[in-house]
Formats: structure tokens, C-alpha cells, sequence
């Protein structure tokens, strides 16, 4: 990392490149933040009060689930990354992005596909393939818009004045090229040319797994590697560390999926190949885990005034937290108990959720000043939004974690019968509910302060927001910029 | 670590070879699965799904059954799903050689459905839980699937397939719950799966 200070001019030109597309697809993901979150509740509410809303087809627990998960996949989630790896990639690159208007286009394709996808799902057309129930006139809407996104993020990295090539750049690198193979060779095999029977599982495992740790986590851990660093103004702890982590990353991650198929109708050697490769994930995981806290190391008091540095770091930990658990429910002990209970569920909201939407939130919180030149209207709705987040997720995986893991006991104990084991969770699903609608209400305050930010509105403000910030009586103090130290890029 | 190249190479390779190991091999050792004959003559199993089962499986696919019912029997070492009565052995690959998009489920907040029509041969057992689940299983928190079904009024005779309706249930004098075709399939599809047959390789020690 070049510890050499460039003139700023240059930084705020390539900010404004990006300007256009990243705030389409901030934008956009907001809003499919706040559908996927109805969505959820709706879904929520239906595992312990089924008859709510149950007449009509449209809104049926079997379609409202799906429709959420890929709201928020490909809404949400993808939206917010897609922007996300933009801004980082010129920034990162010290290159302006080239026709910005041609990647705003692709995030307007990007929606089109996603409101027809959802459309499509509770209108009875989904395709019944988990993580990918879109119907099979959505995936080339998406491949087009996704075409624009790749080819643009790799025209701006040859285009790249920065030599050195940082950690987040490998990161983005990868998911440029993971996710549209994945993608492609996903539904060519489950959709358009399908194969049948068990193979059809291990693909359709291989793909949501990785999803989450080729598309979602390098772009999350890349947004970490660079925010991180940036906000406490000192460089990342170990470069050799970052790169055995990458590569550990891509090695072992790719190999995962088939876990999601222990104790299945499939060869027995699939299983343990990514059950022992699930093991493996110590180290990329340990090797970020280690990098990311040895960089914060005497600076966890920036989190009380950082909003972006708080999300980030929650994130992180989350990171940690869902890999580690990840790796011992692909042991056969343990899964035996977890398979097909709400542990399951826990585990990917605490990936997607805990990790991926609270590293986006700090990255969303740090990047939508310098495109609107407008800062965050109000510390407190900032800390509403974390804490509100924070303690839905924190409530929500520990519900069901408990709960999942009582049900999955109690399933390997046949005398028990059945109903009696459901009716036991019924208590839980009714949290996840209150811990749903927790999450929700931090999603509209973000939604509100986010259209406020679009908008200009509210009070001029010349420092950035901290948390630290009375709302009334704004702190001098800079955690967000801090002095020449921190502007290595 | 500058080398674009160099990184571009890694990530290609790593990613190949996983496709060749997660996808590619399991499809070359499984595709030449065929149904099997008994010795001792009989129809060969598995057998493709008839026409108004395998409608009925779109209506299971498009409703997302999945997301509470797997079809996946596992060992008798591994889980109680054999000593629960879900079925009489573990499911294998050969009997999903039909199957696209396979169903294998991932969750089960209700029950094992791989041999659910073994379990509950009735049609009419399958039509009042569906329009209703706590007529036949009080409790249950299965969404209703009363949006398959028709109530109408009747017209001279009652119809065949109308359902019994429990006492207490508001449907005025004259008229009567039908299932509509997509019910009727569905039905169709649960009846149809049974995956009881006994095959060589899923026979344990």
C-alpha cells in the first residue's frame, strides 16, 4: 500500500465517475431491501399463523419465502455489492469510470429482471430450484445487465494509474468472474439443458453455496480490506496473511458445496470431499479473521464514532462467527441434528445478514456522501439503524440456533412424535417474527435517511455524522477522514 | 502480487477444478443410472411419472412444498427418519433418475414426503388436508392450499368428489368444496410418490 498522498482532486473526480451507476444500484437496493423485508415478515408470520393472508395464491407461504430470498439475493444483496465493487474498483484503481450512463443502464436491465423474477415467483411460475427460483426468462435479463457490470469492472481495472494491485482488487476479481460462470453454468444445467436426479442437487449446492462465498463474501471482505484500514487511517496488518487468505478463499470455498447434501441419495466421497473442504476454511478464514483484528487493534474506540466502521466491523465478526459455524455443521455429528431444522435457517441469515447486509450498510454509510456531497442527516437515525439491526440479527440467530437445534434432537428421537416436535417450535417461529420486524423497522429508518441523503434534505452539515454526534451540536472531531495518514487511496 | 494474468490463471483454475469435481464427476458416475428389473419379473423401477402426476408436480414445484417437505429418505444409521415409518429403506440416486428439478428439500418443518403416497394412499385423505391440513392433523401450521378448491353450488346431484365437511365449518345449505384440476394433480403427484421398491444398493448391514 503506498503510503505517497495524491493530489485529492484526483480521488473526487473518480468518486464523481461513479457517481450515476453506484446510486441506480444503492438506490435500487434500498428498495428491495425494504420489499424482501415485507416479504420476510409476511413469510414469518405464516409458519405459526398459516391461515393469515392464505386465500388467495399469490401470497402463499410457498411463493412469499422464494420471492424474499432472491429480493433480497439479487435485490438487496447483489444491488448494493454490484455498487459497491464499482466504486471500489476506480477508486482502487485511480481510474475514472468510462461511460457511467452505460452501467446505470444495467442497473435499470438488473431491476427489470428482478421485478419480473418476483412477479414471476408469486404468480406460480417459479422454477422450484433453491437460490435460483427465478423463471427461465429472468436469468438472460440478469447475464445481460451482469455482462455490462463485468466488462466494465474490468476495462476500469486495465484502464487502472495504481500499479499495485491491493487485496480488495483480487477479491473483486474474483466474484467479477466467479459469479456469471456460476450463474450461466448453474441454470444451463438445472433450467435450459438439465441434467436430472441427484447430480441436479450437487449443482444446485455447488451454485448457493457458492453464491454466498464467491460472489457475496469477496465483495464483502474486499469493501472490509479497504474500509477497515481507511477509517482508522493505518494500513492492514499483514500482506502475506491477505494473500494466503485469498487464495486459501478460492481453493477451499469452491469445493463446499455438497455439505448441504450430507446424509443424502448421493455418492458418499462428494460428501466428505466438501466436508473435509469445509474444514479447511480455518485458514482463509482464520487468515482474515486475524488480519482484520490485528489491524484494529488499539483503535476499537473509532467504533463509537464511526457509522461506517461499526457496521463494517459487526460485519466482520459476523464473518468469523458464520464460518466457524459453517465448518462444524459440515461434520456429520453435528449435521445429523441440523440438517432440515431452523439452525439451517439461522446460519445463511447470519451469512447474508450478520455478514454480507452489515458490511453494506457501512459501505453505503461511507460512499453516499462523497456521490451526493451531502452528509447523513442524523446521527441518531444512524444509531437506530444499527442497533435495530444489530439486535434482530443477534435475537434472530440466537432463537433460532436454540430452537433448531432442540427440534433436531428431538427429531433423532423417534418416540417423539412428530407434531409434538413442531408444535415445541412454534414459540420460536414467533420470535423470529418480533426479531423480523425488528430488523424491518432499522430497514425504513435506513430507507429514510438514505432519501434524505439522495435529496439533500435536512440540515447542512459540514463534518461527516458521527455517532459520538449530539444531533444538535456536531462534533468537530473527523474519524470518518482522518488527517494525511489515512489517504493512501 | 501484481500479476493480473497470474491472479486471472488461479482463479480460473481453482474454480475449474471444482466444477470438474462437484459437477463433472458425479455426473460421469451417475448418468448411466437405468430403473432395474425384479428377477422375478414386474415393472422396471423407477418408472417416469404418468401425465396427471407428473401436472401435478408442477403445481408441488410452483407452491414451493419444498421449503417444509424434503423427499429424502436417509440411513438407519444417520437420523430416525426410517424409525419414524417415513420409509421402509434409504433413498438412493437411482431413484431420482426422473426427477428435474430434483425435490430433494432441504428443510422439514413438516414431514418426509418421499413415500407420502405409501403412507396416505386416500385421495380424499390428501384433498381435505390440502383445502384444510388441521381437519386431518390438528395443530399443523401447513399453509392451507384452500385456493385449489372450488366451492360452488350444487347443481341437481352433489358432486363425486366433493369434500366431507367437518361440522361446523360456514358453508351454506347448497352448496359444495370441489377440487379443481390443479388440486386434483397435485393429489395425483402425492399419490405417486413412493419410493418403497427395493433396490440392491440402499439394502444396509
Amino acid at each position: 500500500m503506498s503510503l505517497v498522498t495524491r493530489p485529492p482532486d484526483r480521488r473526487v473526480s473518480i468518486d464523481a465517475s461513479t457517481r450515476l451507476p453506484v446510486l441506480v444500484f444503492f438506490t435500487s437496493a434500498v428498495f428491495w431491501l425494504v420489499t424482501g423485508s415485507f416479504l420476510a415478515i409476511l413469510a414469518s408470520i405464516k409458519m405459526h399463523t398459516p391461515g393469515f393472508l392464505a386465500s388467495t395464491s399469490w401470497l402463499t407461504f410457498g411463493r412469499v419465502r422464494p420471492a424474499h430470498l432472491n429480493a433480497v439475493a439479487y435485490g438487496w444483496a447483489s444491488m448494493a455489492g454490484i455498487g459497491v465493487l464499482l466504486w471500489l474498483m476506480a477508486r482502487l484503481s485511480r481510474a475514472e469510470l468510462r461511460y457511467p450512463w452505460l452501467l446505470a443502464v444495467a442497473g435499470g436491465i438488473w431491476n427489470v429482471g428482478i421485478l419480473l423474477g418476483i412477479v414471476g415467483i408469486l404468480s406460480g411460475q417459479s422454477s422450484g430450484i433453491e437460490w435460483l427460483e427465478f423463471p427461465p426468462y429472468v436469468p438472460p435479463i440478469l447475464v445481460a445487465a451482469y455482462a455490462i457490470v463485468g466488462v466494465w469492472a474490468v476495462v476500469t481495472f486495465r484502464d487502472r494509474r495504481e500499479k499495485h494491485v491491493y487485496v480488495s482488487q483480487w477479491y473483486l476479481f474474483g466474484a467479477i468472474f466467479w459469479f456469471p460462470w456460476l450463474y450461466t453454468v448453474t441454470n444451463l444445467l438445472m433450467v435450459y439443458q438439465p441434467i436430472t436426479g441427484v447430480t441436479q442437487a450437487s449443482v444446485n449446492w455447488w451454485y448457493g453455496h457458492n453464491a454466498l462465498g464467491l460472489w457475496f463474501t469477496p465483495i464483502g471482505l474486499a469493501a472490509a480490506y479497504y474500509l477497515i484500514p481507511k477509517v482508522i487511517g493505518r494500513p492492514i496488518h499483514s500482506y502475506y496473511l491477505s494473500i494466503l487468505g485469498f487464495w486459501a478463499l478460492a481453493l477451499f470455498y469452491n469445493w463446499n458445496g455438497a455439505h448441504h447434501l450430507i446424509g443424502g441419495p448421493v455418492p458418499a466421497w462428494l460428501v466428505t470431499v466438501s466436508s473435509v473442504a469445509s474444514g479447511m476454511m480455518i485458514i482463509p478464514v482464520g487468515a482474515v479473521a486475524i488480519n482484520h483484528h490485528m489491524t484494529m487493534w488499539g483503535y476499537f474506540h473509532v467504533l463509537k464514532y464511526s457509522p461506517t466502521l461499526r457496521f463494517i466491523v459487526f460485519g466482520s465478526m459476523c464473518y468469523t462467527a458464520v464460518s466457524l459455524q459453517g465448518m462444524s455443521q459440515s461434520f456429520r455429528t453435528l449435521n445429523q441434528v441440523t440438517h432440515f431444522t431452523h439452525y439451517t435457517v439461522a446460519h445463511a441469515h447470519l451469512g447474508l445478514y450478520g455478514f454480507f447486509s452489515m458490511v453494506m450498510f457501512g459501505c453505503i454509510y461511507y460512499i453516499m456522501p462523497r456521490l451526493t456531497g451531502w452528509e447523513w442527516a442524523s446521527s441518531r437515525m444512524i444509531k437506530i439503524h444499527f442497533w435495530t439491526t444489530a439486535l434482530g440479527i443477534g435475537s434472530y440467530w440466537t432463537i433460532l440456533t436454540w430452537g433448531g437445534l432442540m427440534q433436531g434432537i428431538e427429531l433423532n428421537d423417534s418416540d417423539l412424535p412428530f407434531m409434538t416436535i413442531m408444535k415445541r417450535t412454534i414459540p420460536y417461529l414467533w420470535s423470529r417474527t418480533f426479531s423480523g420486524v425488528l430488523m424491518t423497522t432499522g430497514h425504513l429508518v435506513f430507507a429514510a435517511l438514505f432519501a434524505m441523503n439522495l435529496l439533500h434534505l435536512g440540515e447542512r452539515r459540514t463534518e461527516p455524522t458521527l455517532l459520538g454526534d449530539n444531533d444538535d451540536n456536531v462534533a468537530t472531531e473527523s474519524a470518518q477522514a482522518p488527517p494525511v495518514l489515512g489517504s493512501s487511496h | 502480487m501484481n500479476n493480473a494474468p497470474a491472479i486471472f490463471l488461479g482463479v480460473f483454475l481453482v474454480f475449474a477444478s471444482a466444477w470438474l469435481g462437484l459437477i463433472f464427476a458425479p455426473y460421469a458416475q451417475l448418468s448411466g443410472l437405468a430403473p432395474v428389473v425384479p428377477a422375478e419379473g414386474g415393472d422396471a423401477y423407477p418408472r417416469p411419472l404418468g401425465g396427471l402426476a407428473a401436472q401435478g408436480r408442477v403445481i408441488y414445484r410452483v407452491n414451493g412444498c419444498i421449503y417444509c417437505h424434503s423427499q429424502q429418505i436417509r440411513s438407519e444409521r444417520f437420523g430416525t427418519d426410517i424409525a419414524r415409518g417415513w420409509g421402509p429403506r434409504r433413498t438412493v440416486a437411482r431413484d431420482y433418475i426422473y426427477d428435474s428439478p430434483h425435490l430433494l428439500g432441504s428443510m422439514r418443518t413438516g414431514p418426509d414426503l418421499a413415500n407420502i403416497g405409501a403412507r396416505q394412499p386416500s385421495a380424499q385423505w390428501h384433498h381435505r388436508h390440502l383445502f384444510n391440513p388441521t381437519w386431518t392433523s390438528p395443530g399443523s401450521i401447513m399453509s392451507p392450499f384452500s385456493f385449489l378448491y372450488e366451492t360452488r353450488k350444487i347443481v341437481g346431484q352433489k358432486s363425486v368428489d366433493a369434500l366431507p365437511i367437518p361440522k361446523g365449518y360456514p358453508l351454506a345449505d347448497g352448496y359444495e368444496i370441489v377440487p379443481s384440476d390443479h388440486a386434483k394433480a397435485l393429489v395425483a403427484y402425492l399419490q405417486a410418490l413412493d419410493h418403497t421398491t427395493p433396490l440392491p444398493e440402499a439394502e444396509e448391514q
